[in-house]
């Protein structure tokens, strides 16, 4: 099937491009913003999925990120657990805060979703704040392990870069599946039309919840492996704008694609670089950052609502697959 | 806990949830017109302010003059933003307009920030510096001109609706903008409207809290969410719901505070986050709406 | 299945020559091999070659909430490299400033630091801006081996001590240190405190709470705001009831500016005492007539003018304001000033004759007697900071000046 064959190439692209990087370049500063692409990417598919299947946004899934980045922190640093136990342990605690906010507000029509993340959102990073000596306060919590293989030390961004592509490449690969299967056939009825789904029995706010279970598990991960990578947290990198950031990611690459946050992330990690460099030549520039950001969000949803992943550049945008038989 | 102490913590908390009020009916307003969460509503709020502030500190107009040109621009500018940036999304699911307020929202923020830059701004108290002793609990007589405009600003809000014909044909759109367009109400004209009237009043809000809070172009993400938490617990379209429970925000935040224990102070902010929780998983059509799709 | 089967295919291969990749020793700039140790050759790629140019990195919040402190430590930064530089740079050779911007955010800064000491080759980083940013990038300094001159407050970042990180901005240590000679002099032994939800308010009651009560001080209450909060009555209502002797407050504008008008408007009678966190015009701006009176300690810079000749610091601190005027157009402040001592440490170690990061940083340590902006530093291994509490002057502020406090 072309579109199946299409597919493939995208996973073979996308595989080359990622091995491809590291021989091209050993420049860790290039390595370092890809693991920063690839720890957004990994929440970003999450809000993907939710947004383009579910037909939901969440406002709070920098809360999520940070649950993970401070369930392994606060387990590694005050209880000296192993810090691969520690994230399973953040991303089981993170599936049920997600389940218990999802729960009563996902059954509702409309977006009572997108309220109820905000205000956890700001809740959670208030709890971050004032948690005192437990999570270190409002100057954060330090001297978090590295995570390792045995004896290799995952400390470089080379092997950050290798343990956090991969995933993400599973995740890709899980999204396909999840596509593919009655469930993701129930989520694209859903978005299309709520009501027939429905009447079809399709039990629509339990499958939305499951998403967004599995969105915030997505979250909760990346989030581990940014404190193990930086080895410190405090409650910054987990407020309101940054949930709001990670929708961006989202609708610029396009929401209902398989590598659409990808991409997203990618050209607003990259984009937000260029700035800085430029700032440096032209000192007005940096003050543009924010305006900057905000008009592609606006001119993608006015004329790209669908996202990079879809632009119909001559077969190029084939490649993304997840085509036409939406 | 003295009695006084209490009256404080009421009186200090209408006064603050005023504010949120007239930022919780600007919500509504739009939501009503067009279903959209309008994420850019702190925003015209934070241009109210600064926008005040340089025409009643930059260039000294009178009061009353500089009041009105803040109000009337931010109407303007909403007006603009409307056309070219959610109109053209008319056809699209309402999440598409709702995101576009998130990057417009940015969009102006970021602006403020360039014309204003990052401090914050201090503008003159309407009349006079002092406050005012009720019972043991100061108020600062600024607060009175922002209860006092509050109230102004919903009765303005309910008589146009209820008194003029064009108030009755955005009402007829809220309500069912089908019907509306089939008796031959201009739906689009109608839904400009509501964004330059849902902005004015927020560019009042922030001109008239400007005195007691300052002016600064990042402000209107916590007034946002504080006017928007006002607007779910009164009832997402009830514009009397909004107003109470913007006031109601204000009066439970600083009862909070004077409630909380020492230890616990910080938690503070965390309470009209954790009622907004509550509501929408208890009670979400608000804890004082009759029914869903209702006017002012 | 066999679709599922095709795609894993390439995963693994992936998965194995990255793995493969992350694990190998190599001879490339990554300084790290197998067993996750690091060795840095010394100065292996980074020697001045040629003599023309010595690269010294800079990290600055000049966006997001940091810009009011991250702007004038960037102007700063840049006046003192063009300084040197017409003088004739540093042994012959020119200082090549590479400033970056972190946006007051934690990946930022990270990707900022491995920006500057990989793809720049920076000598020494100065800055960042904030207490949080700093703290994000101490482990990749530290492994990079790359000296770093924080322009933060918090005592986090040098104490314990980091071989590799140095900070030149006066703690809250010293600063209550200072006060607390102020409250005798007052014979106040009852204070209550209300301070910024914030890393920078957190880190002051934390530092009150321990030196006030062994002296005698009794806390009759503590508040805490937010950062964003627009009014603070119901804090201090309360602690009006607490009937303090005096209310400290701890935070940065605009929010302090909103606790002396609400303290005001409720007819508090206490002295309001606060912190180096409002030493700046916008905050006698802000606050008016409810400025008056505030006593706080500060930076020198303040009240240049009313220090004794035989202050070292007066001339420095007057050629600073002197030459940061006519530099940016506008005011210095003791924020841009903590910059100019971090820059002006890099510059004294290379002057010295350091010519790799570890040598600048052996040279920054052994720094004695360096008379600079925020006062007179004198670093040791035990001592990354060098400042005592005499870097403090107490100020008031009186007819919408600044004054030192007799």
């Amino acid at each position: 099937m072309p579109h199946r064959r299409r597919e493939l190439l995208g996973f073979i692209v996308a595989g080359a491009v990622i091995v491809a990087l590291p021989l091209a370049t050993r420049n860790p500063y290039l390595l370092n913003v890809a693991v920063f692409i690839g720890l957004h990417s990994m929440i970003a598919i999450g809000l993907g999925l939710l947004l383009g299947f579910a037909g939901q946004i969440s406002l709070g899934h920098a809360a999520f990120y940070g649950l993970g980045a401070y369930a392994t922190g606060i387990l590694t640093v005050h209880y000296h657990i192993n810090p691969w136990l520690a994230l399973v342990i953040g991303a089981a605690v993170t599936a049920v805060v997600a389940f218990l906010v999802g729960r009563p507000t996902l059954r509702l029509h409309g977006h009572y979703l997108a309220m109820a993340t905000l205000g956890f959102g700001i809740i959670v990073r208030i709890l971050f704040n004032e948690g005192g000596e437990f999570t270190g306060g409002p100057s954060g919590l330090p001297g978090i392990p590295h995570l390792a293989l045995g004896p290799l030390v995952l400390r470089s961004d080379l092997h950050m870069y290798s343990l956090i592509w991969p995933l993400v490449l599973v995740q890709v690969v899980l999204s396909r599946h999840l596509l593919r299967s009655r469930l993701g056939r129930a989520l694209r009825a859903i978005h299309d039309s709520e009501i027939a789904a429905r009447s079809c029995a399709i039990d629509t706010g339990r499958h939305k919840l499951m998403i967004f279970v599995l969105s915030a598990i997505y979250a909760s991960v990346a989030g581990s492996l940014f404190a193990h990578s930086i080895s410190f947290v405090n409650p910054n990198p987990f407020s309101f704008m940054v949930s709001v950031e990670l929708v961006v990611m989202v609708i610029v690459g396009g929401a209902a694609t398989l590598w659409g946050p990808v991409i997203g992330a990618a050209v607003l990690t990259i984009v937000h670089q260029i700035i800085v460099q430029l700032g440096g030549l032209y000192e007005p520039i940096k003050d543009l950052d924010v305006v900057i950001f905000g008009l592609i969000l606006v001119l993608m949803l006015l004329y790209q609502p669908q996202g990079l992943a879809r632009l119909r550049l001559p077969r190029l945008g084939r490649l993304t697959g997840e085509g036409d038989d939406g | 806990m003295t009695a006084s102490a209490l009256l404080q913590f009421l009186l200090t908390g209408i006064t603050v949830g005023s504010a949120y009020a007239l930022v919780a009916l600007g919500f509504t307003l739009i939501y009503n017109a067009t279903g959209i969460i309008n994420f850019a509503q702190g925003e015209f709020v934070v241009l109210g302010g600064l926008l005040f502030f340089t025409f009643a500190e930059v260039l000294h107009w009178p009061l009353a003059v500089a009041l009105a040109a803040a109000v009337i621009i931010v109407a303007l500018i909403a007006v603009i933003v409307e056309r070219l940036a959610i109109r053209p999304l008319m056809d699209h699911p309402v999440l598409s307009r709702i995101i576009i307020t998130i990057g417009l929202s940015v969009i102006l923020r970021g602006s403020a920030k360039l014309i204003w830059g990052v401090d914050a701004h201090s503008v003159r108290p309407f009349s006079g510096d002092a406050s005012l002793m009720i019972g043991g609990a100061a108020l600062q007589v600024q607060y009175l001109w922002v209860m006092g405009l509050t109230a102004l600003a919903v009765i303005a809000v309910r008589l146009f609706f209820d008194k003029t014909i064009t108030g009755k044909a955005m009402q007829a759109c809220a309500i069912n903008a089908e019907a509306a367009r089939l008796v031959g109400i201009s739906v689009p004209r109608m839904v400009q409207a509501s964004f330059a009237l849902s902005a004015g009043i927020s560019a009042l809000a922030g001109a008239v809290i400007a005195p007691v809070t300052f002016a600064s172009y990042d402000a209107g993400i916590v007034l946002g969410v504080k006017g928007f938490c006002g607007a779910i617990i009164g009832g997402l379209g009830n514009g009397l719901g909004a107003v109470l429970g913007g006031v109601l925000v204000g009066v439970l935040e600083n009862l909070g505070v004077g409630l909380a224990p020492t230890g616990f102070a910080g938690l503070q902010d965390a309470f009209a986050f954790l009622i907004l929780l509550l509501v929408l998983f208890l009670r979400p059509q608000g804890l004082l709406s009759r029914q869903r799709t209702e006017g002012v | 299945m066999h679709l599922s089967a095709r795609l894993a295919l390439p995963l693994l291969l992936f998965a194995a020559v990255a793995l493969v990749l992350g694990g190998c020793p190599k001879p490339a700039t990554t300084p790290t091999d197998v067993s996750g140790e690091t060795k840095v050759p010394k100065g292996s790629g980074l020697k001045m070659a040629g003599g023309e140019e010595i690269a010294i990195g800079a990290i600055f919040s000049v966006t997001g909430t940091g810009a009011p402190l991250g702007e004038p430590e960037k102007a700063t930064a840049e006046m003192l490299a063009k300084q040197v530089n017409d003088a004739g740079g540093i042994n012959g050779k020119q200082i090549k400033l590479i400033i970056a911007d972190d946006a007051t955010a934690d990946d930022k800064a990270v990707m900022a630091a491995k920006k500057l000491i990989e793809q720049d080759n920076v000598m020494a980083i100065v800055g960042p801006t904030m207490s949080g940013t700093t703290l994000a990038i101490v482990d990749t300094c530290e492994q990079a081996q790359v000296p770093l001159i924080s322009c933060a407050a918090s005592v986090k970042i040098t104490s314990p001590v980091k071989k590799w990180v140095f900070s030149t901005a006066q703690t809250d240590v010293l600063a209550v240190e200072r006060l607390l000679d102020h409250l005798k002099a007052q014979k106040i032994t009852k204070v209550a405190l209300i301070c910024d939800s914030n890393a920078f308010g957190q880190s002051g009651a934390e530092q009150l709470k321990k030196q006030l009560p062994p002296a005698g001080v009794t806390i009759v209450a503590e508040e805490k705001f937010d950062n964003k909060a627009t009014d603070m009555t119901a804090q201090l209502t309360k602690i009006k009831a607490a009937k303090p002797q005096a209310v400290i407050c701890w935070g940065t504008n605009p929010a302090p500016a909103i606790v002396a008008k609400n303290a005001k408007a409720l007819k508090l009678d206490a002295a309001i005492i606060m912190s180096h966190g409002i030493a700046n015009k916008k905050f006698i701006e802000l606050a008016g007539d409810a400025a008056e009176g505030v006593v706080f300690p500060a930076g020198k810079l303040l009240v240049v003018n009313e220090l004794p000749d035989s202050d070292p610091q007066k001339q420095v601190l007057l050629d600073y304001d002197k030459a940061f005027q006519a530099f940016a157009q506008k005011p210095a402040n003791t924020f841009g000033g903590h910059a100019y001592d971090a820059l002006q440490l890099v510059i004294a170690a290379l002057k010295s004759g350091a010519a790799d990061r570890a040598a600048i940083r052996d040279a920054i340590e052994k720094t004695q007697g360096h008379v600079g902006i925020g006062g007179t530093f004198n670093l040791s291994a035990e001592d990354h900071n060098g400042l005592t509490k005499d870097a403090f002057a107490l100020v008031t502020i009186k007819g919408g000046a600044w004054t030192q406090v007799k």
